[in-house]
């Protein structure tokens, strides 16, 4: 386990520029901004416009930490206290997860709970709570 | 300019899970940690997205129609089903070992750190394996009886 900092100004104007993106993206495009829906629309993509503003967004995405780089001099900090197991494992039951039920914190925690939709707030609560269980689970009660 | 614009927002979501914590797995994992090292820092996260795009949206949305595309296209379902429910707890159960989800760990690949590209590698396999699946339960549902 790695203690960090609470970081509340930083978290509150990062999410703030999450919520913005949505917006934006909803405002230009009419889409919500889900990494869910994002990834698998550029896996199985129905044309080429459809992948093509799908994959410039992933691209936008991944330039973050650089913009972050040229700006403060450091990329964001990644710390990683588990291991290549559990991120192989974890990584595959996530994309089980947010496929069957069609977004993940992006998708249904900010956009469609921003939108008071039943199934993104259910999906939300669904979620908080198994993870908060699984963190328990991982950490007191099997120790890793 | 769809694609300008399509990666200049890309690039907001990115700059704001980068700098909110969301794309550190230590800090994610902390945020529900309340009975250890317990770090608050998500709410606020959430709290800052949920409060933009919920005034933004009702603003966009008044609107006939987005400014490069056709028509807004909403998620009209509301009803509750196992899928939606087996599925976010499922992804909950992943993200609470790995500590990433996706929208963390697609700007994340882009530090160059291992570990984010071996979670995202094994991200898109499941993803991939839901597909099939889901393709395959459709296929024996449409099948004539």
């Amino acid at each position: 386990m790695i203690e960090t900092a609470f970081t509340p100004l930083q978290s509150l104007g990062g999410g703030a520029l999450i919520g913005l993106a949505a917006v934006l993206l909803m405002a230009m495009m009419g889409r919500i901004m889900g990494a869910t829906g994002i990834l698998a629309g550029i896996l199985q993509p129905a044309n080429l416009s459809d992948w093509s503003w799908r994959a410039a967004v992933l691209l936008g995405m991944l330039s973050g930490p650089i913009a972050v780089l040229f700006v403060t001099g450091q990329l964001p900090a990644v710390q990683v206290p588990v291991s290549t197991t559990m991120l192989v494992l974890g990584g595959f039951l996530v994309g089980i997860g947010v496929t069957f039920g069609a977004g993940c914190t992006s998708g249904h925690g900010v956009c469609g709970v921003a939108r008071l939709s039943p199934r993104s707030i259910a999906a939300t609560l669904t979620f908080m709570l198994t993870t908060a269980l699984t963190v328990y689970v991982v950490r007191h009660v099997i120790g890793v | 300019m769809r694609l300008i614009l399509s990666y200049l927002i890309g690039l907001v979501f990115g700059v704001g899970i980068s700098i909110s914590g969301m794309a550190n797995p230590a800090k994610v994992l902390n945020f529900f940690d309340v009975a250890g090292t317990w770090d608050p820092s998500l709410a606020f996260v959430m709290g800052g997205a949920l409060i933009v795009t919920a005034i933004g949206y009702r603003l966009v949305l008044k609107r006939q129609a987005p400014m490069l595309a056709a028509s807004f296209q909403l998620p009209t379902r509301r009803d509750l089903d196992l899928p939606l429910i087996a599925g976010s707890a499922l992804f909950g159960v992943g993200w609470g070992i790995a500590g990433f989800c996706p929208g963390g760990a697609l700007p994340a690949l882009g530090t160059g750190r291992s570990e984010v590209a071996i979670f995202v590698v094994a991200l898109l396999a499941g993803i991939l394996t839901a597909k099939r699946i889901q393709s395959a339960l459709n296929d024996r549902s449409s099948a004539p009886a």
